[in-house]
């Protein structure tokens, strides 16, 4: 198995899809000419052409509009919104047109179209570009949202999204780009949507996360065994929607304590959302009240250490743990 | 044909109509198309075109007139033909309402609102047990009383471990079904000790609530302790003196003795009569003693009731009263909770002294030991004299040692000038 | 109970032939009466929600969509009845649907405003405004990858030009060539703000700015629709890309059920109705001896009964069960 990074792992899996099902073709923001921001469809204008590697203008609810009526007309495009950030422009498209016409129309109009977007803070961009939105569109029933967190199932999953016969919203986490992994070069490699990675088992306690969070969960997990002597399970749910709650329970039935950690804003946020899960389905099995180890419920401040300490990080997930004991 | 108009939905939230103006008169022909009236709604004042020809026969509704949608409010009709009988008839369609209209209350302004959230202060010693959920299901699957197990998690919090650690215990109960290797420890973090042989007595509910209220106060009321020797000689003098002369009835204790001092103390060392809270300290106007009984169940602390001005022949007959109570379980509510002060004695058992718990969420209890003859150095020689030794268990957030050592010695001095007793 | 679109007998002609002409007639005669009952139904509670009546603009619907063929794809705005009859949805079906039931179009999922029938490539009334114009483009867009002969009708109102989606759509429709015709029923008020005040020029030139070629056209003339929408669909289907037609047309009801219409005159609303499209036409029909009164009775008599029946099928239709409530959230393999 080749090691790559995980913007080489997406273009990979972009080209294998394009390569696949010529109904494949991709269109966003600088994808072409310029090679994509996070340069992950590099090389893919030369090697496809104009006509399936689209440069847009700067119009997010137009490109998306756009490709849901592509999708409608029997077509699977791909459109890059260079940053979820820009996606609150084109949040009408998505939310109104592409995960309702499927149950409006009564099973008649279906909208096989795969978003993509970067996301998450970091990197010094400030509130306007430092957004983690996975769990607003993982709100609204009719669509997919998909957050990897390493190379292998970025392209797994990529390709699965292009199987889809629903908008998958696959969001990449910025400081996951340069990850590197192994990763299956056989054309087949899928993963399958609604099933969440057990990274590390454990027996003391659950950590939970996707995309970036996951990072954080596992560098606390090892803190903890190494500074504590506990045993974390971390879980990476890799698919918002559909969500694979059952490992989440079953992890929580063993290890009787749960942590969410999440880039995102606490207030209202996907964690939340977890956590009541857990409560429902898990009340019996649970030691001590589900933790969330979230964002500061700040707009990012530009400053390193105010981003610091808005974002959550292992130090503040090992607090929440010990907590518990 | 008859044909009826009804009070028309105009609007997807509309739920009824105000007929504002007949534009069509009883007798007027009436075409497909025409407006027949003026209909207001809560939003604006529309027209109603009619639907069918014919000549409108009625008003059902007069102008003015509000309705709900659906009822009908006018006949149309041939000119000839009769009309029916409508009045007022109830609407052919209810519209679907899923949100209560606001009530108004009596006076016509809105109803309360909940006030915003507070600031939630859980209430000091509420005594609540902690556990969690699976603490709480893996110990009734084991049947395992949870009251009597002591939490190790955050804040006292009994976790699974705990539970664990308990019905391992009682499951190695029968040697021969738990040879010493046969579980493997758990995997937590604090391990319970090895097990050792031992038999387990199920608990009654007056064990239950001693180990919970005795692991709250030693939990949550950090303790102090002073002790003393009282001389008690006078006393006794003074009991056989009044003994003598008195019923059965009014025959007065060495504890009874001891009740009366400290209820004379209490008034004038209140902190001693308080309990602690994060707002501040409670001080009680009543002086209720608790005192200690030992049943064959357990032992209970009932109170007894307003001492302030209560005489020592009142204390004795009170007191007897409540033990006989006691042990017929008859006491009243008020005497098991309204205590602000506890004596636990066990000189009847011989005992010389006796440190107690504080009974929460009382600020301090006093232990007796038995009056026995000592040898005491008094003013430079040694005498026989006799001797009952008090300890005093204090809350240290209500009150500092220098304060419950003028308490006590309050006490001592009360004890020793007997005749104070009898004020 | 598919339907089928309205075939042409022929190639499209530019003039349409009396045959054609009395089909006009009917069905704007058709929806004319389909509105008017509806409005009576949503009085008596039997369609409920938002309800926009299409009156007055029959004209636009009935010669916009007779220039289009069978493979071709329409979709439109809310006030969606009339352009869902005109490309043959089964009258029956759109009733049930704004009953909401089960045999309705969308299955009693959509209602009034979210008309679908994917048999005859009518792919939906839209309730967000210029929502769908960028749906159209990718449609063209595909027409184009696919190079499958098809032409798309996107019908909006005046309301549209002042969406940014509105200017995004046209953008990108005239850069990729795709064959869209823009179709903007101007019925001079965006609800209740007349177009005058919401717009700083005129629609067309909004449509030059793009380089797309524009026209306007009086959209209560059904055969000046029809004539000028042919133009554009042929300018589409030959592959030179976007075209824009603006129709100028008036609702004779307000924007909703619920609207009182304090923004303008009864003066205002009988000009209009003095201009009639059905009106106009019958006249012009009966000076040439093309049609006399027995024959517009028929028409009458008919119109009559398939709205009568459309009534009843929608009555007789039941709701759709609950527990089909979760069906159609997300696509899945095996789903029926």
């Amino acid at each position: 198995m080749p090691e790559m990074r995980m913007r080489d792992a997406l273009r990979e899996a972009l080209r294998e899809e394009m390569l696949r099902d010529e109904t494949v073709f991709l269109m966003g923001e600088d994808i072409g000419a310029y090679g994509g921001s996070y340069a992950v469809t590099k090389g893919l204008l030369e090697e496809f052409g104009e006509e399936r590697v689209k440069d847009t203008p700067i119009a997010e609810s137009g490109i998306v509009g756009v490709g849901i009526g592509a999708a409608m007309a029997g077509l699977r495009p791909m459109v890059e919104l260079m940053t979820i950030n820009f996606s609150f422009l084109a949040l009408d498209q998505i939310v109104n047109s592409a995960a309702k016409l499927y149950h409006m129309s009564n099973g008649q109009i279906n909208v096989p179209m795969v978003v993509r977007m970067a996301s998450g803070g970091g990197s010094q961009l400030a509130a306007t570009h430092s957004h983690s939105l996975e769990g607003l569109y993982a709100h609204f029933p009719g669509l997919k949202v998909v957050c990897p967190s390493s190379p292998a199932d970025a392209k797994g999953l990529l390709k699965r999204a292009f199987r889809d016969d629903n908008t998958v919203i696959f969001i990449e986490h910025t400081a996951n780009y340069g990850l590197k992994g192994d990763v299956p070069d056989d054309p087949d490699f899928l993963i399958e949507f609604g099933q969440a990675n057990v990274l590390r088992e454990g027996s003391d306690v659950t950590l939970v996360g996707y995309s970036g969070s996951v990072h954080q969960a596992t560098r606390a997990a090892v803190m903890l065994q190494e500074q504590e002597g506990i045993s974390a399970e971390v879980i990476d749910l890799r698919t918002l929607r559909p969500l694979d709650i059952d490992t989440v329970i079953r992890s929580v039935q063993k290890t009787n304590r749960a942590v969410i950690v999440e880039d995102d804003w606490k207030f209202g946020g996907f964690a939340g959302e977890l956590s009541a899960q857990i409560m429902e389905r898990a009340f019996d099995w649970l030691d001590a009240p589900v933790a969330r180890v979230c964002g500061k419920d700040v707009p990012m401040p530009y400053n390193r250490n105010l981003e610091f300490a808005a974002l959550p990080s292992e130090e503040d997930v090992v607090e929440a743990v010990l907590a518990m004991f | 044909m008859a044909i009826e108009v009804t009070m028309p939905q105009m609007g997807a939230d509309m739920t009824e109509g105000t007929l504002v103006r007949w534009m069509k008169q009883v007798g007027d022909q009436v075409t497909r198309g025409d407006i027949i009236a003026e209909i207001e709604t809560d939003k604006a004042t529309v027209e109603l075109e009619a639907f069918d020809s014919g000549v409108l026969r009625k008003h059902v509704v007069a102008e003015g007139e509000t309705v709900p949608v659906g009822e009908v409010i006018a006949i149309l009709g041939d000119a000839s033909e009769a009309v029916p009988d409508v009045d007022r008839m109830p609407p052919a369609v209810t519209p679907a309402r899923r949100v209560p209209e606001p009530v108004p209350t009596a006076n016509g302004t809105e109803p309360p609102r909940q006030p915003a959230a507070a600031a939630v202060t859980p209430p000091a010693n509420a005594g609540r047990l902690r556990i969690s959920p699976v603490a709480r299901r893996v110990a009734h699957e084991a049947g395992i009383d949870v009251t009597a197990l002591v939490g190790s998690g955050p804040d006292g919090r009994i976790l699974r471990r705990d539970v664990e650690a308990a019905a391992k215990g009682a499951a190695s109960e029968p040697a021969a079904v738990a040879p010493a290797a046969a579980a493997p420890a758990p995997a937590v973090r604090r391990a319970a000790p090895a097990a050792a042989a031992a038999t387990t007595e199920g608990l009654s509910k007056i064990r239950q609530a001693t180990a919970r209220r005795m692991t709250l106060s030693k939990q949550t009321q950090p303790h102090y302790y002073l002790t003393l020797d009282v001389d008690m000689t006078a006393a006794m003098e003074f009991r056989r003196a009044l003994n003598a002369s008195a019923s059965e009835a009014q025959h007065v204790s060495v504890n009874d003795m001891v009740v009366k001092a400290c209820a004379l103390a209490l008034q004038r060392h209140p902190k001693f009569n308080a309990e602690f809270s994060d707002q501040g300290l409670r001080l009680h106007e009543a002086i209720n003693i608790d005192i200690g009984i030992a049943l064959d169940e357990g032992l209970i602390a009932p109170a007894l009731l307003d001492l302030a001005h209560k005489t020592l022949g009142t204390i004795a007959v009170e007191s007897k009263d409540l033990v006989e109570r006691a042990k017929h379980g008859r006491l009243r509510a008020d005497e098991y909770s309204a205590g602000t002060f506890t004596i636990t004695n066990l000189g009847a058992y011989g005992v010389e002294s006796l440190i107690g718990i504080i009974n929460p969420p009382q600020a301090a209890i006093l232990g007796v030991g038995t009056v026995m003859a000592k040898p005491v150095v008094v003013g430079g020689e040694i005498a026989i004299r006799q001797v009952m030794k008090v300890a005093l268990s204090a809350d240290h957030r209500v009150s500092d040692g220098a304060e419950g050592a003028r308490f006590i010695k309050e006490i001592q001095g009360l004890l020793e000038n007997p005749v104070s007793l009898a004020l | 109970m598919t339907a089928t679109p309205r075939l042409a007998r022929k190639a499209r002609e530019a003039e349409p032939d009396i045959d054609q002409l009395l089909d006009f007639l009917y069905q704007m005669q058709l929806i004319r009466r389909f509105e008017e009952r509806t409005g009576e139904m949503y009085t008596k509670g039997k369609v409920r929600g938002f309800l926009h009546l299409y009156t007055g603009q029959e004209a636009c619907a009935v010669g916009a969509l007779a220039t289009l063929q069978p493979q071709d794809k329409v979709v439109t705005h809310y006030r969606d009845h009339g352009h869902a009859i005109a490309r043959g949805m089964d009258p029956n079906r759109v009733m049930a649907e704004l009953f909401g039931r089960q045999d309705g179009v969308s299955g009693g999922r959509g209602g009034s405003m979210h008309l679908y029938d994917a048999s005859i490539g009518f792919l939906g009334g839209y309730a967000i405004v210029a929502a769908h114009l960028p749906l159209a483009v990718g449609l063209g867009l595909a027409a184009n990858m696919k190079k499958e002969n098809f032409v798309t009708l996107c019908v909006f109102g005046d309301g549209s030009v002042g969406e940014g989606e509105f200017h995004e759509a046209l953008n990108l429709a005239v850069l990729w060539n795709t064959p869209v015709v823009f179709f903007c029923e101007n019925n001079l008020y965006g609800m209740g703000v007349s177009f005058q005040e919401s717009l700083s020029t005129q629609v067309t030139t909004l449509a030059a700015a793009y380089n797309m070629p524009a026209v306007s056209v009086d959209g209560m003339d059904v055969t000046a629709v029809y004539r000028e929408t042919l133009k554009a669909v042929e300018h589409c289907r030959a592959g030179k890309g976007p075209y824009f037609v603006e129709a100028m047309t008036y609702r004779y009801r307000g924007h909703s059920m619920a609207d009182p219409e304090l923004y303008r005159l009864k003066d205002e609303v009988e000009k209009y109705r003095k201009r009639d499209a059905i009106d106009r036409l019958k006249a012009r029909l009966m000076e040439g001896g093309h049609l006399d009164g027995a024959g517009w009775e028929a028409i009458v008599e008919r119109v009559e009964k398939v709205v009568e029946d459309s009534i009843a099928f929608a009555d007789a239709s039941p709701n759709p069960p609950i527990d089909t409530l979760f069906r159609y959230v997300t696509k899945e393999p095996g789903d029926a």
